[in-house]
């Protein structure tokens, strides 16, 4: 406010007014700014009081629309003890299985892709040729731009038989082993066919964000390394994977950020139960995600279901909440306790990086 | 040098040429050991029957583990892992450009015998016949364009003016230390991570208290999707906002214009391009969006102009709707699906072009 204040308070029209020329008209026209400027700083305050506004009105008409849901009995109340929510004592039994559904099948994607996302995005910075490096980047970054719903039907059309083979074998020949046991599926079905895709979908935001950090490494360090004789891989462990690490932390998280809240792959896909089970490659008993669960009987539930529901969205919403705010903090505290530029430039490459990911992206997570 | 020096330099180089490569393989060695490994796995395969996934899988292990110990064998065990890590590395890259190639080819491979001028001008849905008694499919999405334009439309107006003022505010009148907008950064940075679906959640139970039950519009869903929304558009613009020489401000701040009027005169004309783009990036990123809308505005058949009344579709809800709740006639409703699947990536693709080609075009005056 005091510097709205501070730039009409210039002397210089109204302490000689003669010499002001009539068409520039400089002395009206800040006579008239001077509301018009306030009403501006007005409007951008109040936008920037409506996100506050947004961010609480999402928690706080979940809560409200979810309240009657969890205090209710579900063993007796007649809406909520048949359909979709059948079969529970309580609001908690029905969501318990659903959050470890949740984060079971966003790590096991999280196993697959952040691997993968890490080795682009190292590829992209030191190994292909320097040239070609920022389209290769694009491409990955288009990755994001393809809405999920498309992702889920290919996953439906290409990922499920393709790793129908894998599936059988890994049934058969590492079975005894609880993650893989089970019935196996014939259709496809199942949490590695949907994980595999939310993998996929993963990979743009961790690659994008680890490849701004690796960049990010200080030349010297690099070149220090290669001049003690380091190959190129050592030269990475030696002074990139040290420089970097609180920054690929942070990515993968956002990475499970975005898995977590993934709905259309994950319903397209898997053919789920609500239950707890670490069984990846059985159809029909694999643990449901929340976010899935919700598209899936939304349509079909009555009105205090669809309570119920909302309430399992509150949990995603406050996973989802914690998952993000960690990310933010780990990159955040690397800032304060170097204290440095350069980690305060990491900072920033992390920012720019997340929302050129998140702007470039289309139809992220649906 | 002289030039007896230099030959008497170079002598001794012509019988050890190789003293820089002995214990090195030959320079393009990856390639031999890939072809190698290709053949023998094809071999191996064709005893045991052939499929294509097996083949690549199989050649790359061959292909890592021949590398591996050709290295190590006549190099030694750090440049092997060099080695190993390069194709590693590379082949990570390879897995993320085959879903792009193959998901984009599946979609227009699928999509394209759907795509014509019927499919884009008339409703889809299923009609029962009573004379016939057989229910009549046609092949439409004129409802779900019309939902689509109109959903993301609402959503972009109202977004637009929160998003750009506030990152306005963050960049013209906060200063950076104030708690006031720390917060609203961080505000910002976690609003990017809710889950769409809870965005339509959230429209649905504020639409509900609002309307009462069954609440399902349009215009809930364009709610949904703001939310997604604002926070992208708050970054985009903040960014180009930054971007803006902090000489122009002065400049015109020393010539006693208004801070309103140097914002709207100077900064915005001078970072409008990547403004411009950075809103169109956002509206492809939520067209796509699917979970918040058909919770929000639910999914129908019927043509619904009124985006405050009734439930309205769009391209991405009627190629979900296509797959999981599908008509009597299957295949049909599946290739709808996918008519809508490519009309959405066609979309997505299109905004996306346009947005680049106004980055490039206004590009030095951001430079500048």
């Amino acid at each position: 406010m005091s510097n709205t204040e501070a730039v009409p308070s210039l002397p210089s029209a109204a302490a000689s007014p003669a010499p002001r020329s009539p068409s520039k008209g400089a002395g009206p026209a800040r006579v008239k700014s001077r509301p018009a400027d306030r009403i501006f700083f007005g409007l951008s305050f109040g936008s920037a009081v409506s996100i506050m506004v947004i961010l609480a009105g999402v928690a706080l008409f979940l809560i409200v629309q979810a309240v009657p849901a969890i205090a209710a009995n579900w063993a007796t109340n007649p809406d909520l003890n048949t359909g979709p929510t059948g079969g529970y004592a309580n609001f908690w039994a029905y969501v318990g299985p659903l959050i470890w559904g949740t984060l079971w099948v966003s790590a096991i994607a999280l196993l697959i892709g952040a691997p993968v996302a890490i080795g682009i995005a190292l590829f992209i910075s030191h190994y292909a040729p320097r040239r070609i490096a920022g389209v290769l980047g694009y491409l990955v970054d288009l990755l994001a731009a393809v809405p999920s719903i498309v992702f889920g039907l290919w996953g439906i059309i290409v990922i499920r038989p393709l790793l129908l083979p894998l599936t059988q074998w890994l049934n058969q020949n590492l079975g005894w082993i609880p993650l893989f046991g089970g019935q196996a599926s014939t259709t496809g079905s199942t949490i590695l066919a949907g994980a595999v895709v939310l993998a996929v979908m993963i990979l743009p935001i961790i690659s994008s964000i680890s490849r701004e950090i690796f960049l990010q490494t200080p030349r010297l360090h690099e070149e220090a390394a290669l001049a003690l004789g380091a190959t190129k891989w050592e030269m990475i462990t030696l002074a990139v994977f040290p420089y970097a690490r609180s920054g690929v932390v942070s990515a993968t998280l956002l990475g499970l950020g975005r898995a977590l809240g993934e709905t259309m792959a994950i319903a397209l896909i898997i053919s789920p139960s609500i239950e707890v089970s670490t069984r990846i490659l059985t159809e029909g008993q694999n643990s449901q995600t929340i976010a899935a669960n919700i598209a899936l009987n939304f349509p079909i539930a009555n009105a205090l279901q669809r309570e119920a529901l909302i309430g399992t969205g509150l949990m995603l919403f406050v996973i989802s909440l914690a998952v993000n705010m960690i990310a933010r903090y780990i990159v955040s505290r690397t800032g304060a306790s170097a204290g440095s530029r350069k980690s305060s430039r990491k900072r920033r490459a992390v920012r720019a990086s997340v929302s050129a990911a998140s702007s470039s992206s289309a139809g992220g997570h649906a | 040098m002289t030039a007896t020096a230099q030959s008497a330099a170079r002598k001794p180089q012509g019988p050890m040429t190789n003293a820089l490569t002995t214990g090195q393989l030959p320079r393009f060695i990856e390639f031999y050991v890939l072809a190698g490994a290709l053949v023998i796995s094809a071999g191996a395969l064709a005893l045991m029957g052939f499929n294509w996934g097996g083949w690549i899988f199989v050649s790359i292990i061959v292909y890592l583990i021949g590398l591996a110990s050709l290295s190590t064998v006549a190099e030694n065990r750090r440049k092997a892992v060099d080695r190993v890590v390069r194709s590693l590395v590379t082949i990570a890259f390879l897995l993320a450009i085959a879903p792009l190639i193959s998901t984009l080819y599946t979609v227009t491979a699928k999509g394209i015998g759907q795509l014509n001028w019927a499919f884009i001008s008339q409703t889809g849905g299923a009609v029962f016949d009573p004379t016939t008694l057989k229910v009549a499919v046609t092949s439409g999405a004129l409802q779900a364009i019309v939902g689509t334009l109109e959903i993301t439309g609402i959503a972009t107006l109202m977004s637009i003016p929160i998003g750009l003022l506030t990152s306005i505010y963050l960049v013209e009148y906060a200063q950076p230390q104030q708690w006031m907008a720390r917060t609203v950064t961080f505000l910002v940075d976690v609003m990017t991570g809710i889950p769409s679906i809870v965005a339509g959640l959230f429209a649905f139970s504020l639409a509900t208290l609002i309307v009462g039950p069954k609440a399902f519009s349009g215009f809930s869903a364009s709610v949904a999707l703001s939310v997604l929304m604002i926070p992208i558009i708050v970054r985009a613009c903040e960014e180009m906002l930054r971007l803006v020489p902090h000489d122009l401000r002065e400049a015109s701040f020393a010539l006693g214009v208004s801070r309103f009027s140097t914002i709207v005169k100077i900064v915005l004309p001078t970072a409008i391009a990547g403004i411009i783009t950075g809103i169109m990036l956002a509206i492809a990123r939520v067209i796509g969006e699917t979970a918040p809308i058909f919770i929000a505005a639910s999914f129908t058949d019927n043509l619904n102009f009124n985006p405050f009344f009734g439930p309205q579709q769009t391209l991405p809800v009627l190629a979900y709707a296509g797959f999981k709740f599908p008509g009597q006639d299957i295949a049909a409703s599946n290739a709808s699906a996918w008519g809508a699947a490519l009309l959405l990536v066609l979309i997505v693709v299109i905004l996306n072009i346009i947005a680049r080609i106004i980055a490039r075009i206004f590009a030095p005056k951001i430079a500048r």
